[in-house]
Parts: C-alpha cells; sequence; structure tokens
C-alpha cells in the first residue's frame, strides 16, 4: 500500500496542487462535456417538436 | 495552358496596378509590424540582431496573410469567377496564374523590403543574402497555402479571422525553416540544407495548391 | 454470408439505421469507460509504486499521456471519416468527423493542461518550447480552425465538403509540421529538456496508465456516438421519424 493515511494519500507527498489540478480539470471537462450534450439534446427534440407543431398548425 | 496562365496573370496585374494603394497598404504595414519590434523590446543591438530573422519572417507571415483576402475577393464579387470555372480552360491553371500575380503584387515587395528591414536589425553579409533567399523561396509557398485557406472561406462572415486561424498553423514550416536558415548562417553553420527545403516546399506546394485551391473555389460557389 | 455484401455495410451509412444502432452501443462503451477509469485509477494511485526521481507528481502521467494519445488518434480518425466522406459523398461519415472534433480539442487542451502541471514539480517550468508540447499546441490550433470552419458555414453541404477539404489538407501537412518542429527543436538545444527519464517504467505504471488509455478511448467512442446522435436530429429535423421520436419522448 502507497498510503498510510487519507491526509497523506491527498497530500500526494506535496505535489496535491500539480496531482489534484491535472485530475480535477480533466474529469471535470469531461463531466461538462456530457452535461453539454444531454441539454443539447434536449434542445434539439424541443426544436423538433416546435417546429412539427408548426408544420400542423400550416397544414390545418 | 501558357497563354491562359500568362493572360491571367497579366490581368490581375493590370488590376493591382490599378489600385496601386493596396500594394502600398501591405508594404507599410510589413515595414510597421518590423519597426515595432525595437520598440517593444528595447534597441540593443545583440538583441535585435538575434530576433531579427524570426522577426521579419513573422511580419512577412502575418502581411502575406492578411493580403489573402483579396486574393479571390474582387473576383468572387464581380462575378468573373463563376466565368473562370465555366471556361475552357483547366481552374487549377487560372488558379495558379491568380496565385502567381498575387505573389508578384504582395510578396515580391516585401522580398525586395526585406534587406533595409535586416540592416535595421543589425544583420549583415551573408545572412542578409540568406534572408533574401529565404523570402524569396519562402514567400510564394505563404501565397500557395493561403490560396486555399481563401477558397475555402471565400464569402463568409467573419472570414479574415477565420483565414488566419486556418492558414498561420501551415505557414509554421515555412516559418521554422526561413527564420532558421538565417540562423544557421549567423551561428557559423551551412544554410543550404533549409534552403532546400524551402526549394522542396515550392515544388510540392505549387504542384499541389492549386488543385486543392480549385477543389476549395468549387466547394464555396457551389 | 450477408455480412460480406456491400448492402450489409452501406445500410449503417444511412442516418436512419444508424441512429438507434450508435443509441444501443453508447451504454457499453459508457460503462466500460468508468469501468475502466475506476480500475486505471486504482492502479495508478494504489498499485504503482511511488516513484523515486519524481515522487508522487509522476501519476499526472496515467491521464497525461493518454490525453496526448488520445488527441492524436482522434485527428487521424477524424481526417479519415472527412476524407471517406468528401471521397464517397456519404453524409454520416462526414458527422462522424464534426462530432469527433469537439472531443478531440478537449483531449488535446487536457493535454497541454496536465503536461504544464507536470513539467512545474518536474521540470520547474510550466511551459517549455519543447517539441513535444509544441506540437501538441499546433494540433489544438488545427482543431480549433476545424471547428471554426464548420461553424461559420451555414449551408450543411458547404460545410461539410469545406472542412472535409481542410482535414485533408491538414493531412497532408501534418507530418511536414512535425517534422519541422522537431528539426526546430534540435536547432535551438538549449530550450529542450530530455522527457525520458524513466529508463526502465515499472510494469505496475505501464499498465495504469494502458488501462487509462482504453477508458479515455472508450470515453471518446461513446460521446463521439452521442454527439453524432445530435448531428444527425438536426441535421433530419424534418424527417418523419425524427419527428415521432421527439413526440414519443416527451
Amino acid at each position: 500500500m502507497n498510503w498510510s493515511s487519507w491526509s497523506e494519500f491527498f497530500a500526494m507527498g506535496g505535489h496535491a496542487l500539480y496531482v489534484w489540478g491535472s485530475y480535477g480539470v480533466t474529469f471535470l471537462f469531461m463531466a461538462v462535456e456530457v452535461l453539454l450534450l444531454r441539454r443539447r439534446r434536449r434542445e434539439v427534440m424541443r426544436r423538433v417538436r416546435r417546429l412539427a407543431r408548426m408544420q400542423r398548425e400550416i397544414n390545418e | 495552358m501558357w497563354v491562359a496562365l500568362r493572360w491571367v496573370v497579366r490581368r490581375d496585374l493590370m488590376l493591382a496596378l490599378r489600385g496601386r494603394g493596396e500594394v502600398l497598404t501591405n508594404l507599410m504595414f510589413f515595414i510597421i509590424v518590423v519597426s515595432l519590434f525595437p520598440l517593444g523590446v528595447g534597441p540593443e543591438r545583440e538583441t535585435l540582431t538575434e530576433i531579427a530573422s524570426g522577426v521579419v519572417w513573422v511580419a512577412a507571415l502575418l502581411s502575406s496573410m492578411l493580403a489573402l483576402g483579396r486574393l479571390f475577393s474582387s473576383d468572387y464579387e464581380d462575378g468573373s469567377l463563376e466565368q473562370f470555372m465555366l471556361a475552357a480552360h483547366p481552374l487549377p491553371v487560372l488558379v495558379l496564374g491568380k496565385i502567381l500575380a498575387h505573389w508578384l503584387v504582395s510578396g515580391l515587395p516585401l522580398v525586395l523590403m526585406a534587406p533595409v528591414l535586416g540592416l535595421q536589425l543589425g544583420l549583415g553579409g551573408e545572412a542578409l543574402w540568406v534572408l533574401i533567399t529565404s523570402l524569396l523561396l519562402g514567400t510564394p509557398v505563404l501565397s500557395l497555402l493561403g490560396a486555399v485557406g481563401a477558397g475555402l472561406t471565400l464569402g463568409l462572415r467573419g472570414g479574415g479571422v477565420l483565414l488566419a486561424l486556418l492558414v498561420l498553423p501551415l505557414y509554421i514550416p515555412v516559418l521554422v525553416f526561413g527564420a532558421g536558415a538565417v540562423e544557421a548562417v549567423r551561428s557559423g553553420l551551412e544554410a543550404s540544407a533549409h534552403l532546400s527545403l524551402l526549394g522542396a516546399f515550392l515544388v510540392g506546394s505549387s504542384l499541389l495548391a492549386p488543385w486543392a485551391a480549385s477543389a476549395a473555389l468549387r466547394i464555396s460557389l457551389d | 454470408m450477408r455480412v460480406f455484401t456491400k448492402e450489409f455495410w452501406f445500410q449503417f451509412a444511412s442516418p436512419k439505421t444508424f441512429y438507434p444502432f450508435a443509441g444501443r452501443l453508447i451504454p457499453w462503451f459508457a460503462g466500460a469507460a468508468l469501468l475502466l477509469t475506476v480500475v486505471g485509477l486504482y492502479l495508478g494511485f494504489f498499485v504503482a509504486p511511488v516513484d523515486y526521481q519524481q515522487g508522487n507528481s509522476y501519476r499526472i502521467m496515467f491521464i497525461h499521456v493518454p490525453a496526448a494519445w488520445m488527441s492524436m488518434f482522434i485527428y487521424v480518425v477524424m481526417c479519415v471519416y472527412a476524407a471517406l466522406g468528401l471521397v464517397l459523398n456519404t453524409r454520416l461519415s462526414d458527422m462522424m468527423a464534426a462530432a469527433l472534433a469537439p472531443t478531440g480539442a478537449m483531449f488535446t487542451f487536457l493535454a497541454l493542461w496536465t503536461g504544464a502541471l507536470w513539467g512545474r514539480p518536474t521540470w520547474g517550468t510550466y511551459w517549455v518550447w519543447d517539441a513535444r508540447l509544441t506540437s501538441e499546441l499546433i494540433l489544438l490550433f488545427l482543431y480549433l480552425g476545424y471547428m471554426a470552419l464548420r461553424a461559420a458555414i451555414d449551408d450543411p453541404r458547404r460545410a461539410s465538403r469545406a472542412s472535409g477539404l481542410l482535414a485533408l489538407v491538414g493531412v497532408v501537412n501534418v507530418p511536414i509540421i512535425y517534422f519541422s518542429v522537431q528539426w526546430w527543436n534540435t536547432l535551438h538545444q538549449g530550450a529542450s529538456v530530455s522527457l525520458t527519464s524513466a529508463p526502465t517504467m515499472a510494469m505496475t505504471m505501464f499498465t495504469a496508465m494502458l488501462v487509462m488509455t482504453f477508458a479515455f478511448w472508450a470515453y471518446a467512442i461513446a460521446v463521439a456516438l452521442y454527439r453524432v446522435r445530435l448531428i444527425i436530429l438536426e441535421r433530419e429535423r424534418h424527417a418523419r421519424w425524427v419527428v415521432e421520436l421527439a413526440e414519443q419522448e416527451r
């Protein structure tokens, strides 16, 4: 085992800022990308429905 | 084919000479950019000589990039570009002619001006000659590569900045070997390897770029 | 065998059939990405020993190297799709290229970011003009140019063909750019820093790095498939199947 305690794990031998700065930003970016994609999907669906509704109203 | 090439070159040169202002503006830009560097980094001769080749080359890159906007735009606006596409001559030849004329108007003046600026920055002797040679070989490559970008961004909003984003990364090899040639001479080495590579770029890009630029124009005008 | 016929393969080139197919694949790749990340992080943080030279800062490698690999790999795959789209005129290839670009750009940025944070404790500086770092930076510019060109063109047909041509020009130029950066770096030896300071990487370190690479790979596939589905929906928003899908989903 590399770490004797959690605080030692978080300290990363004095390189906490660099290690957690790298990992934090990487996973933050991935999470944000997924969230943005989900939001974009909702928007696309909403737009398709609105277009379809407009089309129906024109046809009626 | 040669007739068509000559015709396009002469036509574009005539048009460019009629609007003399543009040629001079481009050259002025080049001079001003280079002159800003001593004001920015200080007048110490050693520092300036150190960065001279890079400064002149980056300034040449920027001014030839700025000139690209005019490569196809006027022909696009008055519809003669569409005439070109319907012409009996192959489009790449006509495009090559346009690029050649464009270089004569926007690239060659930079090459001729470069020794003066090089002297200002403390370059001398052989380094100056290598600077001129490298620009003579390199600036046509810039026009050729830039033509592809100019074709792709034709008629787009915000085309100028977009063109810079597309074209500048492609200019990097020319910059590296162009400025590198002068650096090599200054540090007592041979510049021939750099210059041969620039020559290879020139040959390669003059074979490929006219086709790519024609394809880009066809896409943009479709 | 049906698998060997042209029709079998071309049916996937139709956005309508590809859409549900991609939808079925996404959970698998997303799940694999999650699982591999957990395994990779465990290996990287708890199994791999401390480096005797760099201490714990070297653990950045487990995301830095995979991100850098993915950034280059995705660029190549993107260009292949773009070229296929341009040559064969298949719309789906071009959509795949468009879907890969943002993820590739993100990995490029992450490679630079983690590289800077790794460089600080290792070399004492956030940035050096090293050949690899410079190439990575140029790669980011290439991605941004591709995306900016797409975004600037409203007509989808022109956008796909123009960006396809740009990707092709990029493919021809990338080796030349890479070579010139290498040359430039050897010419200016003073600025270069030797990255190969770990001649014998422990097996566990290598395994952790490999697992993280596969995790990023699976993530990239999942996200690209998700995005290509969105692009299909946007492009085909007038098609009946898209409208029906949207109405169902309410």
